[in-house]
């Protein structure tokens, strides 16, 4: 059976998203050592995401465990792209490249 | 005096005869009559890439280039690639025997989104139409990998409409892939559990798991390049600080898993002939389907083997090469299994069988050269050479080509109800197997001792093993036109197949040849578990 | 509607493979959800070159951030989404309480406000070209140095601006196809062809819409919100 939540949850949710968006607008202001500003805004971007993902997107109350696994394999698949690719990025300093 | 009253045959309504009209097959929403539409767009494409191949194995006969310039060759080659990898291979299984079967092997009604099937054929003849045009237009000359800046500045051919024609191709691909997940998912019969599916649905499974995974990363790289041709700056161009490999990092982010989407499937339609053809069950059936997924999850893993002298850092080449031999360990499980699984089988050498058998020695072959390529101490030395090309042939052509095949042989009768001719069908293998060895051994040798790939011109020293290459080629060249030949034939002439002509196990063969449009007279319940084949005959029926 | 009503509607809605109303809801909403995460991996191919570059040219990504980006805007434009999202889940819960009119109303404000980002979009578009920031024949664009004069920007700020322009004008299409799509359900919602018992495709095109908010919650930052050191 279908899950219906209270309005009052998307409202609440919404107000949260509010907050999380002025706060990372206010924190990029704040100048911050190394890439913490960076990673301050992408962890408060995943936060709005979660939320609008669990509420928004009714992940919590669907078929939590296979849509669930469908969505993060999406994710981990983007992060593989993201790790492998910076594994030659990020060391062509380090062992050199064959041929240069 | 007896008098023998000869029964007409009953024609029951199937899906076949159930209406006629082009307007009903052009509109159907019926998975089984949607995988005879795109089994003919297919075997059309088919031609049209072995028409290029055979341009190319004329050219390589003599040394030098003096059948067609450099610049024609490089075209042809491409078209080539571009016609069998995009519009024959990563289709054919799945849009043809996975589509008509997976309801079936499950014992549902249609696939999940019926309409969305019919969607995706459609959009494969756009783009396959799309991919014609710029064929007579004068066609692509980059290569089927389409390399910056090659492709994005100093090409002079029809590189924008080819990658539009891959991005439309490339939606067909996921809608298949998404449709396939779903309705494994959702739309299996009462009793069929995971654990009970056929083999053939867990490897397309996983194919699915990588076309919608990987599909739309070609896309978007290749939706870059047009963008690149059309306003002339781009994220490649080291003018503006970016770098031509990075191309080559999004490419083989999907074309490497897609030679995987090619594979499975052919991995799918062994588990179901082996099993049949030796009578027993499968060997380690917990370990093939695993394996399945473990191909589609490591297959993403490795892409930049393709990249080892493209100017990638040594350390990610270490990385890439350690688990690109990662990889072959699942292959190499599902070869272990399919062996097993006819050891003190009862064997019977009919033509699906043949095919199989020639399959499992090609693609172990072909498996196996993938290792030397994926050595970091041997691939600088043979990559970009003929080594390559012989490799990658022996699994498309030796795997995968020989597994559709023999994929259409078996389920032929399901298909159509009729039966092909089996000495022609004994024939054609033969020829194949011939030929294609024949065509593809030579290639390693010439390979290793240094003829390059997607050269016209060739040293004299070359030239014997060429010719044989040559010589392989038209024996195979044959070997593919027999079964179109009899195929076709048999739908007048063959004799009438009945519901299980080959006294499988599987929920397809307990329903009427060819099946009703709803599959099943009533939805199956499922007690028993896969390949079943201790309480089936022990023989292989004959069928007269 | 009567309850009579609203069940002839679902029956009738249920496509013939299905067996029962639950499967075909469960397989429409799983078939999205798989769609959207070919969408991740479309956008996701754009994110790693973003990766690779911003990593490579820190500098370029700092200054055309700060500078060149209307960080009024981006804000406007972020808070337009995030609302509409909650119109857009709002209206599905009205549907599943059989409430058409209000939820076709809050589809079409939806689909408003998604007009509305879109209107803004082309203001910083139109901003950006005449400050010629568009890469390519139209790229004149300047840069000041730290003792406030001007040059014309190093070759590589084209690369961030290409960025800009391709990840951001995929987006702006999603949204483009996403308000058709919602006028569309929208429209059918008001003349009443979904009901308390059926209406999976208000559900799923609002999971659509979402994840264009998804999207553009990722793009904000790393677009608009780059700090300076």
């Amino acid at each position: 059976m279908e899950h219906i939540s209270h309005a009052k949850t998307y409202w609440v949710v919404w107000a949260a998203l509010m907050c999380l968006m002025v706060a990372t607008v206010v924190l990029s202001r704040v100048p911050m050592p190394g890439p913490l500003n960076t990673l301050i805004a992408l962890g408060i971007a995943a936060a709005k995401a979660t939320l609008v993902i669990l509420f928004f997107m009714h992940l919590r109350y669907e078929n939590y465990t296979l849509i669930s696994v469908v969505f993060v394999a999406g994710l981990f698949w983007l992060l593989i792209f993201f790790g492998l690719t910076l594994v030659d990025y990020a060391s062509r300093h380090v062992l050199g490249v064959p041929g240069h | 005096m007896a008098t023998t009253a000869v029964a007409t045959p009953v024609v029951r309504e199937n899906y076949l005869n159930t209406n006629y009209g082009i307007k009903s097959w052009l509109l159907t929403t019926d998975h089984k009559r949607i995988a005879i539409l795109y089994l003919i767009s297919i075997t059309l494409m088919f031609f049209i890439g072995g028409f290029f191949a055979t341009l190319i194995r004329l050219e390589l006969l003599t040394p030098q280039g003096d059948l067609m310039t450099a610049d024609t060759y490089n075209k042809v080659f491409t078209m080539h690639g571009i016609v069998m990898v995009f519009f024959f291979l990563i289709p054919s299984i799945p849009a043809t025997l996975g589509n008509f079967l997976i309801p079936m092997m499950i014992g549902a009604k249609d696939l999940a989104f019926p309409r969305i099937n019919l969607l995706s054929w459609y959009i494969y003849i756009v783009s396959a139409a799309l991919m014609i045009y710029v064929i007579v237009n004068g066609g692509v000359d980059t290569g089927w990998t389409f390399y910056t800046p090659f492709s994005t500045t100093y090409s002079n051919t029809n590189v924008f409409l080819a990658g539009i024609a891959i991005f439309i191709n490339g939606f067909s691909s996921i809608l298949t892939g998404l449709n396939f997940i779903v309705t494994l998912h959702r739309m299996r019969a009462p009793g069929m559990t995971w654990s009970r599916l056929p083999l053939f649905c867990w490897s397309h499974y996983a194919t699915s798991v990588i076309q919608v995974l990987g599909t739309p990363v070609i896309a978007i790289t290749l939706a870059l390049v047009a963008i690149e041709r059309l306003w002339h700056i781009g994220i490649f161009d080291p003018k503006v600080g970016g770098d031509p490999v990075l191309f080559q990092h999004m490419f083989w982010f999907y074309s490497h898993p897609a030679v995987y989407i090619m594979i499975l499937p052919s991995m799918a339609v062994m588990s179901e002939i082996i099993t049949c053809f030796s009578r027993k069950r499968i060997f380690g059936y917990a370990f093939v389907a695993l394996a399945s997924i473990g191909i589609a999850v490591l297959g993403f893993l490795v892409w930049a083997h393709h990249m080892f002298v493209a100017g990638i850092s040594a350390y990610a080449a270490l990385v890439f090469s350690l688990l690109s031999y990662f990889v072959a360990v699942p292959s190499a499980i599902k070869v272990f299994n399919w062996t097993a699984t006819m050891y003190k089988g009862n064997v019977s050498l009919r033509t699906p069988m043949l095919y199989a058998l020639g399959f499992i020695g090609l693609f172990t072959i072909g498996g196996m050269t993938g290792l030397f390529l994926a050595n970091l101490g041997i691939d600088p030395h043979v990559t970009d050479t003929y080594f390559v090309v012989a490799h990658f042939h022996f699994i498309m052509v030796g795997g995968a080509v020989m597994a559709y095949l023999g994929g259409l042989h078996f389920w032929w009768p399901k298909m159509t109800g009729r039966m092909y001719n089996e000495l022609w069908g004994k024939v054609a293998a033969f020829l194949i197997f011939a030929g294609f060895n024949l065509t593809f051994l030579p290639q390693f040798i010439l390979g290793y001792t240094g003829m390059p790939r997607r050269y016209h011109a060739y040293v004299p020293e070359f030239q014997v093993l060429n010719v044989l290459s040559t010589a392989g080629a038209s024996i195979l060249a044959l070997g593919y036109l027999l079964p179109l030949i009899y195929f076709l034939s048999s739908l007048r002439n063959g004799p009438i197949a009945g519901d299980n002509p080959w006294a499988a196990q599987g929920l397809e063969w307990k329903t009427a040849s060819p099946p009703p449009t709803f599959n099943f007279e009533e939805t199956p319940v499922v007690t028993w578990e896969a390949y079943d084949y201790e309480d089936l005959p022990k023989e292989v029926p004959v069928v007269s | 509607m009567s309850a009579s009503t609203t069940e002839a509607v679902a029956q009738h809605s249920l496509q013939h493979h299905f067996s029962t109303m639950e499967q075909q809801r469960e397989s429409t909403t799983l078939g999205m959800w798989i769609f959207l995460v070919t969408e991740i991996m479309f956008f996701g191919g754009l994110f790693t070159a973003y990766l690779v570059y911003r990593l490579a040219h820190p500098d370029v990504w700092e200054y055309a951030s700060r500078h060149e980006m209307e960080f009024w805007l981006g804000t406007i434009n972020t808070t337009i989404l995030l609302c509409s999202s909650l119109t857009v889940a709002l209206s599905v819960h009205a549907i599943q309480l059989g409430h058409r009119k209000l939820c076709a109303i809050l589809l079409f404000i939806t689909v408003l406000m998604g007009c509305g980002f879109l209107v803004v979009k082309g203001f910083e578009y139109h901003k950006h070209y005449v400050d010629g920031s568009v890469p390519g024949p139209w790229w004149h664009m300047h840069v000041e140095r730290p003792d406030g004069s001007t040059m014309p920007a190093p070759n590589t700020y084209q690369l961030f601006f290409y960025l800009y322009f391709v990840m951001t004008g995929l987006h702006a299409l999603h949204v483009t196809i996403g308000i058709v799509l919602l006028a569309i359900i929208g429209l059918w919602a008001w003349q009443g062809k979904y009901t308390a018992e059926y209406h999976n495709p208000v559900h799923i095109s609002g999971l659509y819409w979402h994840f264009v908010d998804l999207v553009w919650i990722f793009l904000f930052p790393l677009l608009y919100l780059i700090a300076g050191k």
